[in-house]
């Protein structure tokens, strides 16, 4: 039973990382311009599906294959925001939202357009190791996963506590016009959030791809939704919120299969959603505000 | 040094501003006064780039800035502290002094200067680590001036500094804005507090209403009689 336990745990926190670093998207997009970003799981489907070239092509080094996925998918993420939300920036918040899920549905179908609809196998980037500690099977990939999530985490809080830019970005947040009146472009910040966030769910569809070995144009959709679920558990806005959000959820997702069935897998997240927009809508980090989209 | 011509701004369908006429020169300290909605803030929002007027011109140190956008402003030496001090409340207090900085290139010279606002203002130094959400209302209002001072200003404008601070403590604030205009910065300030705003001011205008409706140096102003019974409670 206790190895069972643990074996959950380990690979609970495994999905969960991924879906905090797709998670951390969301947030900081809905930090700086309230807006949630819909378009944001298939930035994350994009993100594998370079990996998956880089790979394939060129190199299966790991480092290089998540580093052109990461920058590839900044400028892209960037892109995005250019065309299909700052011309609406000052309109309702709705036509944000409706633009915001024409960029998804336009995403996704342009990579089925380009590479089709079925499902790609992903190059074996990482290579299969297993030990075992006390009569547990540990999967070295997994252990991996966790380390990348982690480190790449780390990078985000140090940007945005010890740059100028990731400063700046989190003044946006609490205070736009003030923000301007100090000289911070606010365009300007608003590209740099993208660009961060895009190239997070990039990493975090590199790692995907590694893990399950395959990945799909329609994967951001369930996956992407999943994320966002945890950004609003741990509290829409909030970085460490969106961290430890991802984690919670990875855990009971697999908790859930273990232990009452595997058919609950995706019940169990959108049951949280509901669960917290009735009891906690804020999420465990957030702020108590009027107003959610 | 800063001239505002015939400046008419909307704000939404409402022109908030009909045509003002405002001059600074370099070395003064100008006060607007007025009473709430004459249009005080919406002048200096116009100003510093975030409310586009719809007709009029805005000269400063010759240069036309009335297209400009708020970050060109801003790196030109004009600031703003706005009302209510908007503190950034989740960054530390040295965090938001740096905010003021953030244009700035020379590196060497913005420690400096932190130096030079934590002397002027020790509390603030005692305090660095501390969320700007968590000081008082007089500490935020430092804050709030050291963070514009960080910009290394040509011209300063000021909006209600006074606002919801004890009298004793609008005492100190007046103080160090007299100090910072003795140093060599330009200042433009909006108050409610006429009174005070007045005793500390070279030249004076009286707003209503988004109109210019009296234009004096600061003496007169407060000899006035209309200015006397509206502004200063009628003694």
């Amino acid at each position: 039973m206790l190895e069972i336990i643990l074996k959950q745990l380990l690979n609970g926190i495994t999905v969960g990382s991924i879906y905090s670093l797709i998670a951390l998207g969301y947030t900081m997009v809905y930090g700086i311009i309230k807006l949630i970003n819909f378009a944001h799981g298939d930035i994350y489907m994009v993100g594998a599906f370079v990996g998956l070239i880089v790979a394939t092509q060129f190199s299966s080094n790991f480092i290089v294959v998540i580093a052109i996925a990461m920058a590839t998918t900044a400028i892209i993420g960037v892109l995005v925001e250019k065309v299909a939300y700052k011309p609406v920036r000052n309109s309702s918040r709705i036509s944000a939202l409706i633009s915001a899920i024409g960029a998804s549905i336009f995403i996704s179908n342009l990579v089925v357009l380009i590479n089709g609809p079925q499902r790609e196998a992903y190059p074996q980037i990482f290579p299969e190791i297993n030990f075992n500690v006390g009569g547990i099977t540990i999967s070295f990939l997994q252990i991996f996963i966790i380390l990348v999530s982690i480190a790449l985490m780390f990078g985000l809080y140090y940007i945005v506590h010890n740059t100028k830019m990731g400063i700046a970005m989190r003044a946006v947040s609490q205070n736009l016009t003030t923000a301007r009146l100090m000289g911070i472009n606010s365009d300007k910040i608003i590209s740099f959030t993208f660009a961060i966030g895009s190239s997070l769910a990039a990493a975090a569809g590199v790692l995907v791809g590694t893990y399950y070995r395959a990945v799909d144009p329609l994967m951001g959709l369930l996956f992407g939704l999943k994320a966002f679920v945890a950004a609003v558990l741990g509290g829409i806005g909030s970085i460490p919120g969106a961290m430890i959000g991802g984690l919670v959820l990875g855990l009971a997702e697999v908790m859930g299969v273990a232990f009452i069935s595997p058919s609950f897998r995706d019940a169990i997240a959108f049951g949280i959603l509901i669960f917290i927009l009735i009891v906690k809508p804020s999420g465990l980090f957030g702020k108590a505000t009027k107003e959610k989209v | 040094m800063l001239k505002l011509s015939n400046i008419h701004t909307k704000y939404g369908h409402i022109e908030a501003l009909k045509g003002i006429d405002i001059h600074v020169k370099e070395g003064e300290i100008v006060a607007i006064i007025g009473a709430n909605g004459a249009g005080k803030t919406t002048t200096l929002n116009t100003i510093s780039g975030i409310l586009k007027p719809v007709a009029g011109t805005i000269e400063y140190l010759n240069h036309d800035i009335t297209r400009w956008s708020a970050d060109r402003i801003v790196s030109e030496g004009l600031i703003q502290v706005p009302e209510g001090r908007q503190i950034f409340p989740l960054l530390t207090v040295k965090e938001n002094l740096m905010m003021g900085a953030y244009l700035r290139k020379d590196k060497l010279e913005v420690t400096k200067d932190l130096e030079m606002v934590y002397d002027m203002f020790p509390r603030l130094k005692e305090r660095e680590k501390q969320l700007g959400g968590t000081l008082s209302g007089g500490e935020q209002q430092m804050l709030a001036i050291g963070r514009a001072l960080m910009s290394k200003p040509t011209l300063l404008l000021l909006d209600e500094p006074s606002l919801g601070l004890a009298p004793i403590i609008v005492q100190n604030i007046f103080k160090i804005i007299v100090d910072i205009n003795k140093k060599g910065t330009t200042i433009m300030l909006v108050e409610q507090n006429a009174h005070m705003a007045l005793s500390i001011a070279h030249r004076g205008y009286v707003m209503e209403t988004g109109k210019i409706i009296l234009e004096d140096n600061a003496k007169a102003l407060l000899n006035n009689d209309e200015v006397k019974s509206a502004y200063l409670g009628g003694h």
